[in-house]
């Protein structure tokens, strides 16, 4: 009955939300289905790198997702996201690194290879713990959410904003890259966390764990919707897009603004950090590369190819341009930065709506013709 | 070219007894002479050798020293040989050079010398090198002298000095004297040694200095002495690291300053953020290296050519995404920011496309390259001495634009309040053109002085955007004095931290600095005044 109302809260005056909900459910069923069940020869077989291929692009939307929050609904672009994508997968990563135990190169049941390589003798005090499960998994939300949390609160409660929060944001994204290459942090350095063998028991090679995490993802993305769309339709979510709006006039309403956008950058990060932590598994491998600045602004043009402050467009960005990316890349790699950056210029100047705002205005037309 | 007078000084110093041997004048037949079972002889005909001016003289003494010259089997020919494995020789003709090909292990016998002929041989070689009329080539000459070791040679040295008249070469002999008198068994001297050692800074003195210090078996005087010596030399050693420290800073900042300047007048006008800067700050790297390509001749004048050329496409450019663009977002400084943004990623693989992935050479002009000696074991390099001054010139050249033309009024009326400043009449289109165009046209004159200093590549600029956007942060928008400060201070900080702490967390520790440094002035060192700055 409650779910019910909540349900009917949520997704009222939400058609493209219904719709995006029922794409979601339906490959969440099908893919899975044309990969175990359908015979290997069949023209309806997917396999299980195409299953892995698409896990990763929910972890992606799923990302969008959590920048569409901050930047569509509240106005702040961070050109640092990836860092908290990375921070949860790094959290992910020094789980499934434990995991390995004694099948690592040199064997040792407690330090990873790389540590071992280095001649560290015991392992560092911030790696206790991550044998747990339990306790890497609330580290893939706690870490970027504090590291948001302090630097939303530094950076909002001085009401730096615009092109000065975004830049900051580059900069930490940059600051984390460059301090993740050093071996001396223990992280792996420039090679990162690899190899992994199994997580919670289950062999990642093994094409059941491996749909298994891909219906995790469809999940992940379908709960990260309802809660966004549940914030942005609850009182806190039209406070905070009246600062999105007029930060100055809502600041003299009498709202703390500030606490406002460190709520939802936080949350975001969140968001970002449980994405992260979806991407390591499935592709095998977290570096410093996941750091770059590039990436972290990449991930902006997907939210603005798709259409900002709609949410499920965000999502239907990260997935087309990903699959460009993926197709370009293979065939003529030498055109893919045209394309990303003349991406940037023309959603910028032509598309400020993304792709759903033309899709709406069509609709509007037909309507009123 | 070579002093007579000291050849034939030595000639009646070092021959007991000249036996008179016959040969003639020419080079082939003196070098003949050196096959003679008399050691008396083979000095004879060394010396007179030594006094000839022809090019493989010195290959020939040299190998006599050195045991590689032989006479080959048969026609006695004199030749220098090179052993090889598996125990035959390569050949080569003593006099001429000319290669003889390969023998056997018996093809060619050695000229033998006993260790009297050699240290003979050594002075000869040595006083010949000292001779010579580059002084470059004297002090490498006085160098191997003292890297050899060879107390004999002192007297020739100090023959030299009488004569020497260029500075750098008494110098060098100087120190040759002071480290053997370092060597030397008597007290006296070696303590009158160790205390004139104590601001030299040549690293032979400190070798042997160290080396007195843990001698066991000297007297603790000379030992208390040499340690003095060393702290002081030490004293110095580090005053002068940090003058360079500082020097690499100032450096640093400069580029800094180039890099950070252009942004900081369009951002100050305009408000935006033009993230293609660093790869208009590459263009003008490129062009540089297309002037080069473009007139091979004229390399000393091609940074002169490439200033104004690299202004005018890096400045087009910039234009061009100004009215692309830019136009077209105005009041909406993120999107700004994304569009850029695509455009740097353009840029970048029209570069990568037309160019190649690869870095290309820029070649440094004869003028540019070399270092300036100002003490001994404190020089700094030509290359970032013009940088700094050439970042001064372009800032003295901007602020003067800025202060003193009808462009620099409106620009500056501009930044204060646009909506005011149109409304008295200024074209804000045409103050914007001219403004991008001129910070982007900066920007490739930054990518000129860069190109002398770093790799030029595709990924060139990409680096700077953030830097260059911290100093302007640091130094407060659209403020030419603060880019100033913020980039000169932001350069020496980092270069001070980098000895402590490691390049890459030197930046990190900047980086984090300016983020607690903009908690506390967001309007950065020297804000805007105004009413204007609010909005």
């Amino acid at each position: 009955m409650l779910t019910q109302m909540m349900l009917q809260r949520l997704m009222d005056h939400d058609r493209g939300g219904w719709v995006f909900l029922a794409v979601l459910l339906a490959i969440g069923i099908l893919v899975p289905v044309a990969n175990l069940l359908v015979p290997a020869d069949s023209f309806f077989h997917i396999p299980t790198y195409t299953v892995t291929l698409l896990g990763k692009y929910l972890c992606f939307a799923l990302l969008a997702l959590s920048l569409d929050l901050v930047w569509g609904y509240c106005g702040i672009l961070s050109l640092g996201h990836g860092a908290f994508f990375a921070l949860g997968g790094y959290a992910m990563g020094m789980y499934l690194m434990r995991q390995i135990g004694t099948r690592g190169v040199y064997g040792d049941p407690e330090l990873p290879d790389f540590m071992v390589f280095l001649n560290w003798d015991s392992l560092p005090w911030y790696w206790y713990g991550f044998d747990q499960f339990w306790f890497a998994a609330l580290m893939v939300m706690i870490v970027p959410g504090a590291l948001a949390f302090v630097f939303g609160w530094l950076a909002f409660r001085s009401r730096v904003s615009g092109v000065y929060l975004s830049i900051m944001t580059q900069a930490l994204t940059y600051a984390l890259m460059l301090a993740f290459f050093r071996n001396e942090l223990g992280f792996g350095g420039n090679n990162g966390l690899t190899d992994f063998k199994d997580i919670l028991g289950a062999s990642l090679q093994s094409d059941v764990t491996r749909v298994v995490l891909f219906v995790c993802s469809v999940v992940a993305l379908a709960l990260g919707y309802l809660v966004c769309r549940f914030i942005v339709t609850s009182k806190l979510g039209r406070v905070v897009t009246a600062v999105r709006d007029a930060e100055a006039r809502t600041r003299f309403i009498g709202y703390r603004v500030e606490h406002y956008q460190v709520c939802i950058f936080t949350v975001s990060a969140v968001i970002a950090g449980i994405a992260g932590a979806l991407y390591v598994p499935q592709v095998g491998i977290i570096n410093p590369s996941e750091f770059q600045p590039l990436n972290s602004i990449e991930l902006v043009v997907w939210v603005a190819l798709g259409g900002r402050a709609t949410l499920y467009g965000a999502a239907l960005g990260a997935g087309l341009v990903n699959y460009i990316k993926t197709v370009l890349t293979g065939a003529l790699p030498e055109v893919w930065l045209f394309v990303l950056g003349a991406l940037f210029v023309i959603v910028t100047v032509a598309l400020p709506r993304g792709v759903i705002g033309i899709w709406r205005q069509l609709r509007l037309r037909e309507n009123h013709g | 070219m070579i002093n007579l007078k000291t050849l034939v000084v030595l000639a009646v110093v070092t021959i007991p007894s000249p036996s008179i041997a016959a040969f003639g004048d020419d080079f082939e037949s003196v070098v003949n002479a050196l096959n003679t079972r008399s050691f008396d002889d083979k000095l004879e005909a060394a010396s007179r050798l030594a006094t000839m001016d022809h090019e493989r003289v010195d290959v020939v003494l040299q190998a006599l020293i050195d045991g590689k010259l032989y006479k080959k089997k048969g026609d006695d020919t004199v030749v220098v040989v090179v052993s090889l494995e598996g125990g035959g020789h390569q050949l080569t003709d003593a006099a001429s050079g000319e290669d003889l090909g390969k023998v056997g292990r018996r093809g060619a016998k050695k000229i033998s010398v006993n260790n009297k002929l050699r240290r003979q041989l050594k002075g000869l070689f040595a006083s010949r090198q000292l001779n010579v009329d580059d002084p470059q080539a004297r002090i490498a000459a006085v160098q191997a002298i003292i890297n050899a070791g060879d107390v004999s040679l002192r007297e020739i040295l100090l023959e030299r000095r009488e004569v020497e008249s260029v500075e750098d070469v008494q110098d060098a002999i100087d120190v040759a004297m002071v480290v053997f008198d370092l060597d030397s068994k008597d007290q006296a001297t070696k303590l009158a040694a160790i205390q004139a050692s104590a601001d030299n800074l040549d690293s032979n003195v400190r070798m042997k200095l160290t080396a007195v210090v843990s001698d066991q078996s000297l007297d603790q005087e000379l030992r208390d002495a040499a340690a003095s010596s060393l702290a002081n030399i030490e004293g110095l050693v580090e005053r002068y690291r940090w003058i360079e420290t500082l020097f690499f800073g100032l450096s640093l900042g400069s580029i800094l300053v180039l890099a950070a300047i252009g942004l900081s007048i369009t951002f100050g006008v305009m408000g935006v953020i033009n993230m293609a800067h660093g790869e208009l700050i590459m263009l003008g790297a490129y062009t540089t290296y297309v002037v080069q390509t473009l007139f091979p001749d004229a390399l000393e004048y091609s940074l002169l050519i490439a200033i104004p050329a690299a202004f005018i496409v890096s400045g087009l450019v910039g234009i061009a995404i100004e009215r692309g663009v830019i136009r077209f977002l105005y009041g909406r400084p993120l999107e700004t920011l994304l569009a850029t943004f695509g455009v740097s990623l353009i840029l970048q693989q029209a570069v990568r496309s037309i160019f190649s992935p690869l870095n290309r050479a820029v070649a440094t002009p004869e003028w540019m390259s070399g270092s300036l000696e100002i003490v001994q074991g404190l020089s700094i390099t030509y290359n970032r001495l013009y940088i700094f001054f050439f970042a001064l010139l372009v800032f003295a050249t901007l602020l003067t634009i800025l202060q003193r033309t009808r462009l620099g009024l409106e620009v500056r009326a501009v930044t204060q309040n646009r909506a005011m400043a149109q409304a008295m009449g200024i074209r804000n289109t045409r103050v914007d053109i001219l403004t991008f165009g001129l910070g982007a046209g900066i920007a490739g004159v930054a990518g000129v002085a860069l190109s002398q200093l770093t790799n030029v590549g595709p990924n060139l600029g990409q680096g700077y955007i953030v830097d260059s956007f911290m100093v302007v942060v640091f130094g407060g928008v659209g403020n030419l004095w603060g880019t100033l400060v913020a980039g000169l201070s932001l350069g020496v900080v980092n270069k001070v931290l980098e000895p402590a702490a490691g390049a890459v967390v030197a930046k990190i520790l900047v980086l984090v600095f300016i983020i607690l440094f903009i908690q506390k002035r967001p309007r950065g060192l020297f804000p805007q005044k105004g009413r204007a700055v609010e909005s």
